[in-house]
């Protein structure tokens, strides 16, 4: 089926496409529904994940500082790999490169005023911005403090002290917490959002804590009290021993 | 300029729940009925699709389905003597949009409120005194449990909800709700099979002497033919119900209850993706003349009709008729006016218990699939002794385990690192959680206006919400937040952390989407902006339905009185308005 007008208009509608590079609402019109169930066949709009293999939005060395803080904030251990290796970064990278990354679907008219803790941000910057200003601020920390290295060329404990000094708010960036906080739930979103997205690979921020994913009956189970659920986690692309030529079972 | 279209019998502002039933009703009746909506058409098979339903990420973290703040955001502050800032993004409560409204994305309880809630003033009045309750500006519904009782059925029936009664004809039943009104026959469904945390939660509450039942649901424990001839299925569980849509025809919205009907009548007319700007007054302000309407593409129209029915979101339908100048605006000053008047929220707080080594298996849930306790909700106990009115429900509703934002651990635990793995993948599986759900009881302060300083895309003033807990709420839900505590002691568990709720709302974290008041029923047009037929006072050719018109909110979830308004304001169309259009209460 051809692009029509209200497809584009869908996806305009959708919130985690790569399609908001292009955010508009080309010839898109207002729809009238009379006499029938106005259902069309293929017309849904299904997610649309970002090819991997690149970054969209942050540059080589932004990309290395964001890999090495999701590493400590989802350290590898015996229960899980770690933040850069299950696909934190890419995840955050891609999410920037949508519409959450440049705020389009939020209020971002004026006045930009500082308001109370009770009136949520109230900033005039993009999470695309706050990214750039705060990884630039993140290295500046770790040079001053760790004779002029870059924060990934730090050792573990170190990153995790400068990490702490931010998430505390005790440097000289005022944005600071606010920008931790941002990182540490887009890092979270990343292990744990549908492997779709391009985190969470393998799906192991699932098996990680035992959710079984995109399942969509349990029927079987509901009066299992107290039982371990049986089954492996389930992606909306599948599980990848389903991948032709891969062999079977695994994980 | 707007370009005039052909007159309608009725126009229609907002096709979700009460738009929906409204539409159905006078499309029966013979009227020529269009209903204009802002979002975009949405149904079942095309939207809620059961291959990337399940979508934490799109749906409940980024919102996919929800009203975008760039369309419409509001205002916020807890008092007058702040100034109001935009919610920039919506986080304490989410309105819908598109077809189906919010309850594309509700998680389906469906309650009916007390016979006493009906008539708060005079009944809380005549039982503690009038002195009781004078810091707060209770009022009378005007209508009766017993003049909403039929009403109730028809929406329950509408929907399939899952139960059991508690009270039938006055007769107690066991495994029920002793605390509810008399309802004449039971649920169209039987309960929902219990998963393990509520079966856990009701053995310790029954332990304590509670009464707890399982909660009303629109998550059907069974197949359906509603009385439309609509057909639903089983709740398969999934746990992905509240933000979402339902892709299994298993929890009651407009798309699985009425639009496969009403869609289908040649006398209705859909139009998507158009928004109401206002409602059209003749030159006496005492007539609406129709709507005017901006489409997608920017092009204006005027849609003239007898008939003008608001049915958008509660408080979208406050800020249109303070836009079109119905009602007179309410003023926190001086007590006087009725539009924005008695805006009120749910007064919540949430218990943790942490176990170990149980698989309590979070993710097999569903919205509404839960049991809970009435002991201590609306006036079902004595507060002779106490310092407040009102109460709680206290529900255990499991309803997902999306990891994302369902990570509960212990407070003190580190938000990163190691040792925020080690309690996260320890929890995940070991805490069961319920929480309480207290009415909100106006007071003089809290209110609805525009916004003098920010508007919308199209130059409109954005609604202004001034709202912070009322102390009578705080002492109520902090007092039933000690009864949780008794429940919480008597599961046994490792630790119990019990919430307290306090003075100053927060607008970010989620709390509740059940906004009310604003444009509030009554049976005096001093002090209520419609009549108890839910028809403005001063322009009776327009009728106001939904949340908007709760003089004050209960201990409960508001969607099954919002469907039992609609078809009391249907009945008063159909049987007495057409009749003989005009005032249907002389004040």
């Amino acid at each position: 089926m051809p692009p029509t007008s209200s497809f584009s208009r869908r996806r305009f509608l959708s919130s985690t496409g790569l399609l908001f590079l292009i955010a508009s609402v080309p010839g898109a019109r207002a729809a009238e529904h009379s006499g029938t169930l106005p259902w069309k066949p293929f017309a849904a709009l299904p997610p649309e994940p970002l090819p991997g293999g690149r970054w969209y939005v942050l540059t080589p060395d932004e990309a290395r500082t964001v890999e090495a803080i999701v590493d400590r904030l989802i350290p590898a251990d015996e229960l899980s790999i770690g933040g850069k290796d299950a696909g934190c970064a890419s995840f955050i990278d891609r999410q920037l490169a949508g519409s959450y990354g440049s705020s389009d679907r939020l209020y971002m008219q004026g006045p930009f005023v500082a308001g109370l803790p009770t009136q949520g941000y109230q900033g005039a910057e993009t999470p695309v911005a706050r990214y750039r200003d705060g990884l630039a601020a993140l290295n500046k920390h770790a040079q001053a403090q760790f004779s002029g290295k870059n924060f990934f060329d730090l050792a573990a404990a170190e990153q995790d002290q400068a990490l702490k000094d931010f998430e505390a708010g005790k440097v000289d960036y005022k944005p600071a917490a606010g920008f931790f906080n941002l990182v540490l739930q887009n890092t979270m979103e990343g292990f744990f959002a549908d492997p779709i997205y391009g985190g969470n690979k393998d799906m192991a921020g699932w098996k990680f804590i035992g959710f079984p994913g995109a399942r969509y009956d349990y029927r079987d189970y509901i009066t299992a009290h107290n039982k371990p659920f049986p089954l492996p986690p389930l992606s909306i692309a599948g599980r990848p021993e389903w991948k032709t030529g891969d062999k079977a079972g695994g994980n | 300029m707007a370009r005039k279209l052909p007159r309608k019998d009725v126009v229609i502002v907002g096709l979700g729940w009460t738009g929906s039933i409204l539409a159905h009703e006078l499309t029966d009746a013979g009227l020529d009925v269009v209903a204009i909506e802002r979002g975009p058409w949405r149904d079942t098979a095309t939207d809620f699709n059961v291959a990337y339903a399940p979508d934490e990420l799109r749906y409940a973290v980024r919102k996919d389905l929800f009203l975008q703040p760039a369309q419409e955001a509001m205002t916020m502050r807890n008092d007058v003597s702040q100034t109001a800032l935009p919610m920039r993004d919506y986080g304490s409560f989410l309105p819908g949009t598109g077809v189906g409204g919010a309850g594309t994305h509700w998680n389906g309880h469906t309650w009916r409120f007390f016979p006493s809630d009906f008539a708060l003033k005079t009944h809380l009045t005549e039982r503690y005194g009038a002195q009781r309750i004078a810091d707060l500006q209770l009022q009378d519904w005007g209508v009766s449990y017993d003049e909403m009782e039929s009403a109730f059925d028809r929406f329950e029936y509408l929907c399939g909800i899952s139960g059991k009664a508690g009270n039938l004809n006055g007769a107690i039943q066991q495994g029920g709700n002793p605390f509810e009104g008399p309802r004449k026959r039971d649920y169209p469904l039987p309960p929902m099979q219990m998963t393990y945390a509520p079966t856990l939660f009701a053995e310790a509450a029954r332990s304590k002497g509670l009464h707890p039942f399982p909660t009303p649901s629109a998550n059907l424990s069974g197949a359906y033919v509603n009385p439309l001839g609509i057909a639903m299925g089983q709740c398969t569980a999934c746990g992905f119900c509240e933000r979402f849509g339902c892709a299994n025809y298993s929890k009651s919205s407009a798309h699985t209850t009425v639009l496969p009907v009403l869609m289908r009548k040649s006398n209705f007319e859909a139009r998507t993706e158009c928004e109401v700007l206002k409602i059209n007054l003749a030159a006496d302000g005492k007539t609406a003349t129709g709507v005017t309407y901006i489409d997608v593409n920017g092009e204006t129209f005027e849609q003239p009709a007898d008939l003008v029915l608001l049915n958008a979101y509660g408080l979208f339908n406050v800020r249109l008729m303070l836009l079109s100048g119905i009602g007179k605006p309410y003023d926190p000053a001086s007590g006087e006016g009725v539009v924005g008047r008695n805006y009120c929220y749910q007064t919540n707080a949430s218990t943790q218990v942490f176990f170990e080594g149980k698989h309590m298996n979070p993710f097999i849930a569903a919205g509404a699939l839960g049991q809970s306790l009435d002991d201590y909700n609306g006036d079902a106990f004595d507060h002779g002794p106490l310092d407040f009115v009102g109460g709680a429900g206290i529900n255990c509703i499991p309803t997902n385990g999306r990891p994302i934002q369902y990570r509960p651990v212990p407070p003190g635990t580190p938000r990163w690192g190691s040792a925020w793995k080690k309690a996260t993948k320890q929890y995940y599986n070991n805490t069961l959680i319920f929480s309480s759900q207290g009415s909100s009881y106006a007071t003089r302060g809290n209110y609805l206006d525009l916004d003098p300083t920010y508007k919308d895309r199209f130059g409109r003033p954005l609604l202004r919400v001034t709202f912070d807990f009322p102390d009578n709420d705080i002492r109520m839900s902090n007092w039933v937040s000690d009864r949780m505590k008794e429940i919480a002691d008597a599961l046994g568990g490792k630790q119990a952390v019990v919430g307290k709720q306090r003075k100053g709302w927060n607008s970010v974290p989620y709390q509740s989407t059940h906004n009310t008041g604003g444009a509030i029923m009554g049976t005096d047009p001093k002090t209520s902006a419609v009549n108890r037929h839910l028809q403005a006072w001063d322009v009776p050719n327009v009728f106001v339905i939904g949340a908007s018109a709760f003089p004050q909110n209960a201990g409960k979830n508001p969607t099954g009185p919002v469907g039992a308004l609609a078809y009391w304001a249907a009945d008063a169309i159909r049987n007495h308005y057409l009749k003989n259009p005009g005032k249907l209460v002389e004040a």
